[in-house]
């Protein structure tokens, strides 16, 4: 052994002690982290939605002088979170994207009611649930695309199911069974047509479409001419014309002379572990949400507020317009077939 | 100069008690979560699994093995070789590219995803150029497929093997290509029949990370339209809720690392290769000349430039558009606060991972081989388990404590609820005690248990050879393992979003609030800020292994 690898020793045993105070510190740090932060005058939020919540979470703070703490996650995780951490837990309103978490929630007893009659005269009776135990705030309408390019628009298909058909092989692009949108598309057509038909439409896609792994990859690849139709968030596109206003890209309602075209939901509500006066603090910021906070909400990320009182921003309003036919399926029987839809497209091989 | 092989090695049978305990206590610890799981399966729902199998599984067990298959085998084979090009030749460049070929290990997978679509995607910069070139329709092969998923997740994971490949070149096979040499032997046949054996052991174990990397991953493949059997169990979690029937079929993801994990010990072989008297001198690498330097400089770059150089440019390039425009990064102002806490996460993740694997590794030496041996091998279960599933273990495990505690009235509130610091660090370490284990169980095991029985015979107790002899001995080893730890530490999402303290947000964090709404420029920022912070233990490291050993 050298000279320097026995003095090794003494470091080593140094910097291990040195670990040991780092952990014995920072468990006493986590400790208090962990322990508190729900005290009263503190409203915190779980959130499945990840974006330009932050904002309106600072401005409905700084408006109401309550000290708001929130954590973000992926939907299934925050619901088992909510559930596993019960009464201990600091959770007091859960907002999400995706009719079918909201739905999904309700069935795990998640929330508790709300009484609010401004909730209830800004939120149309269809995008909430039936108990008052969610509120739908932001729409997002799941439409049909092309690029005008490659094809005319008199010649694009104007519903879902007509993207089944053999004539649209290799011409579509469409995002992958994971994605809660696609579930959700796929749900509003077992409600509106049945399972039959709808296995039906999914073995068309899964023969004709190019999947993709998300909705700006697809509008990408679009606007590269990989396929001349696409179905993506109308708000996609809103960002890509915002970045780019000649895009080759154009919107198209679908559905316009059935049912309407598919509308998705973000929303929240109160979870059945706040007491009453988080409850209470809850409601009014739900309440905001759904009134003079829904453009600090939704306006960002190009969405159609949930309240038709409130105007949309004006990239939308211009560019898409504002008077197209919405599907009026209700939100909570949307979300309960969220799992039918994953199966059948399980049973269909798509995407 | 002796090379020892194990059967040659006589180890006692009985141990001291203590070391087993320990690293049993390790193993049980670290197996809790999973199992809670796991115990879903003891009544399977046989619905679930009539239906899984009527649809997509049989195809997602093709797919999961061919990937796992064509990952494991070009990382090996890219990493082996390129360890090999820059060991044993010298070449315009080597000295840095023989450092810069483990960079992408600072590429987390779940950025390289969206970046590699980016740039070879149809809508990509390669893409428009060819077609530029080449006209509208010119073929380019299909980037989302599984050819594409098996090339993007090797260019990431090769450095694995790399690294242990190249540590072993350095370490053990140069002096014995150099005796065999010496001894009249070819360069070919001293290369296949000296060298490749020796390699055996670290490209088994750098094999083997690769595979339970792949397993684990479900975000990186999913932009390559590739359905393994991880992305099908979450789909039936998110898409079904049906946490129960999902965690059954993730147990098919556990048989699947087991299996990788038997194989990379039979390739392993019974080979075990000490030295004792020292280092070796190293090699002395053979001029390239002409085209053959040129190929190698070009080879070497080549993989470089594709692996780490292309997807950094394109994040900033991406970073920088964004800060000039009104909109920016959001959250930049937070900046500090994230990176300070992943710092004080990955700290704490390797200090304890670190404990727990000098404690466990040397345990082997003091205690029952076997038994030790066998707590070991379970303690690493966690890294062959996708975060989220770890995640969901430990809050299942938590409440089933919470519930013990609260019977015996004795509340510990914060400290072991979900969502404290403690239990986020508790599943970090279950997910990578294996990469920390295993590093420092290879240096280790170049200790002669001769050094250890000498020690001993002259009045050590276990814990003064631990700390005298096998540390200073496994220095480099222990630090790779520190380092690997803490680059993965560092990287990973899955368990920090699930598990974090309210308002404990991470850098990775950041990245996934952003990429998972698709915004992928607002996310360049805080990509790259991960990819700065990992790139300084991966320097650490490189530091480490380029040291010329006295």
């Amino acid at each position: 052994m050298t000279p320097q690898s026995l003095r090794r020793p003494r470091f080593l045993a140094r910097s291990g002690a040195l670990v040991v105070l780092v952990v014995l510190g920072l468990v006493v740090a986590g400790c208090g982290a962990g322990g508190g932060g729900d005290g009263a005058g503190t409203l915190t939020i779980y959130s499945g939605r990840h974006y330009g919540v932050e904002s309106a979470f600072e401005q409905y703070a700084e408006d109401s002088g309550i000290d708001i703490e929130y954590l973000t996650g992926n939907d299934a995780e925050l619901r088992e979170r909510i559930a596993a951490e019960g009464e201990d837990g600091p959770a007091d309103v859960y907002l999400t994207v995706d009719a079918g978490n909201l739905w999904a929630a309700a069935e795990d007893d998640l929330f508790q009611s709300v009484e609010s009659d401004v909730l209830d005269t800004s939120i149309p009776e269809e995008y909430r649930d039936e108990e008052n135990r969610w509120f739908a705030l932001a729409l997002r309408a799941r439409t049909i695309v092309y690029n005008p390019e490659l094809i005319d628009e008199a010649e694009v298909a104007t519903t879902y199911e007509e993207l089944a058909e053999p004539e649209w092989d290799g011409r579509v692009c469409m995002r992958n069974a994971s994605n809660d949108y696609q579930q959700s598309l796929v749900a509003s057509m077992i409600a509106a047509n049945g399972e039959e038909d709808t296995l039906d439409v999914l073995r068309g896609w899964t023969e004709n479409a190019e999947i993709f792994a998300n909705d700006v990859e697809l509008l990408d690849a679009m606007a590269a001419g990989a396929c001349e139709v696409g179905v993506v968030n109308h708000y996609y596109l809103a960002e890509m014309l915002e970045e780019e206003p000649d895009a080759p890209i154009e919107l198209l309602w679908a559905e316009q002379d059935s049912r309407g075209v598919h509308i998705n939901i973000s929303g929240g509500g109160i979870t059945r572990y706040a007491d009453d006066a988080e409850a209470e603090a809850g409601k009014a910021f739900l309440e905001w949400l759904a009134t003079d906070g829904q453009n600090t909400l939704v306006a960002d990320n190009h969405e159609y507020p949930a309240n038709s009182t409130v105007a949309p921003e004006p990239l939308i309003r211009e560019r898409f317009g504002v008077d197209f036919k919405r599907d009026t399926l209700r939100a909570d029987v949307l979300g309960s077939f969220n799992e039918r839809a994953v199966e059948l497209m399980d049973d269909a091989g798509f995407g | 100069m002796s090379i020892a092989s194990s059967s040659l090695v006589r180890r006692r049978r009985l141990g001291r008690p203590s070391w087993v305990v320990a690293s049993v206590a390790v193993a049980v610890v670290a197996v809790i979560p999973v199992a809670m799981l796991a115990t879903s399966v003891l009544r399977p729902n046989g619905e679930v699994w009539r239906e899984q199998w009527r649809t997509r599984l049989p195809d997602q067990l093709v797919a999961t093995a061919t990937l796992v298959v064509g990952v494991g085998t070009v990382s090996i084979l890219l990493g082996t070789s390129l360890a090999w090009l820059v060991s044993a030749y010298q070449f315009p460049g080597r000295r840095a590219l023989s450092w810069a070929l483990v960079l992408p290990l600072a590429m987390p997978s779940y950025i390289l995803g969206f970046v590699t679509t980016a740039v070879f995607g149809v809508a990509g910069p390669v893409q428009v150029f060819w077609r530029d070139q080449f006209g509208r329709d010119a073929w380019f092969p299909e980037v989302r497929s599984m050819t594409g998923a098996i090339v993007a997740l090797s260019l990431t994971l090769y450095p694995y093997v790399y690294l242990l490949a190249r540590a072993a070149l350095r370490d053990q096979a140069a002096s014995a290509y150099q005796v065999a040499r010496t001894l009249g032997a070819s360069s070919a046949e001293a290369t296949r029949r000296v060298v490749l054996p020796m390699l055996r052991p670290a490209i088994a174990a750098g094999g083997a990370v690769v595979v339970m990397e792949t397993l684990t991953d479900f975000g990186t493949v999913q932009y390559f339209n590739v359905e393994t059997v991880t992305v099908g169990v979450f789909r039936i979690w998110r898409g079904t809720y049906d946490r129960d029937a999902a965690s059954e079929i993730a147990t098919l993801v556990l048989v699947f690392a087991l299996l990788a994990i038997g194989l990379e010990r039979v390739a392993r072989g019974r080979a075990r290769f000490a030295e004792s008297g020292g280092r070796g001198a190293g090699w002395t690498p053979r001029r390239l000349n002409g085209w053959r330097a040129v190929a190698a400089t070009v080879a070497a770059t080549f993989v470089v430039l594709v692996a780490f150089v292309a997807p950094a440019m394109r994040l900033a390039t991406w970073a920088i558009s964004e800060q000039r425009s009104e909109r920016g990064t959001p959250m930049l102002a937070n900046f500090a606060e994230y990176l300070g806490n992943s710092l004080v996460l990955t700290v704490a993740t390797v200090s304890v991972c670190m404990l727990a694997s000098i404690v466990t590794t040397n345990a082997r030496r003091f205690g029952s081989p076997r038994l030790v041996g066998a707590a070991n091998r379970t303690s690493a279960i966690g890294y062959a388990v996708p975060g989220p599933v770890v995640g969901m273990g430990v809050i299942l495990a938590l409440v089933a404590l919470d519930g013990l505690l609260d019977r015996v009235n004795l509340g510990l509130p914060g400290a072991v609820a979900t969502g404290s610091f403690l239990a986020l660090v508790y599943a970090y370490v279950i997910r990578f005690l294996a990469p920390g284990v295993n590093a420092v169980e290879a240096g280790l095991s170049q200790v002669p248990d001769e050094a250890t029985s000498s020690a001993r015979t002259l009045g050590s107790t276990p814990r003064q050879v631990m700390w005298r002899v096998h540390l200073p001995l496994a220095r480099t080893s222990v630090i790779v393992a520190a380092v690997l730890v803490a680059v993965d530490a560092l990287k990973e999402l899955p368990i920090a979003y699930l598990l974090r303290p309210v308002g404990f947000d991470t850098l990775p964090v950041w990245v996934y609030n952003l990429a998972s709404e698709s915004r992928f420029e607002q996310a360049a920022l805080p990509a790259l800020a991960i990819i700065v912070v990992a790139l300084v233990p991966v320097i650490v490291l490189n530091h480490q292994l380029n040291r010329t050993p006295s």
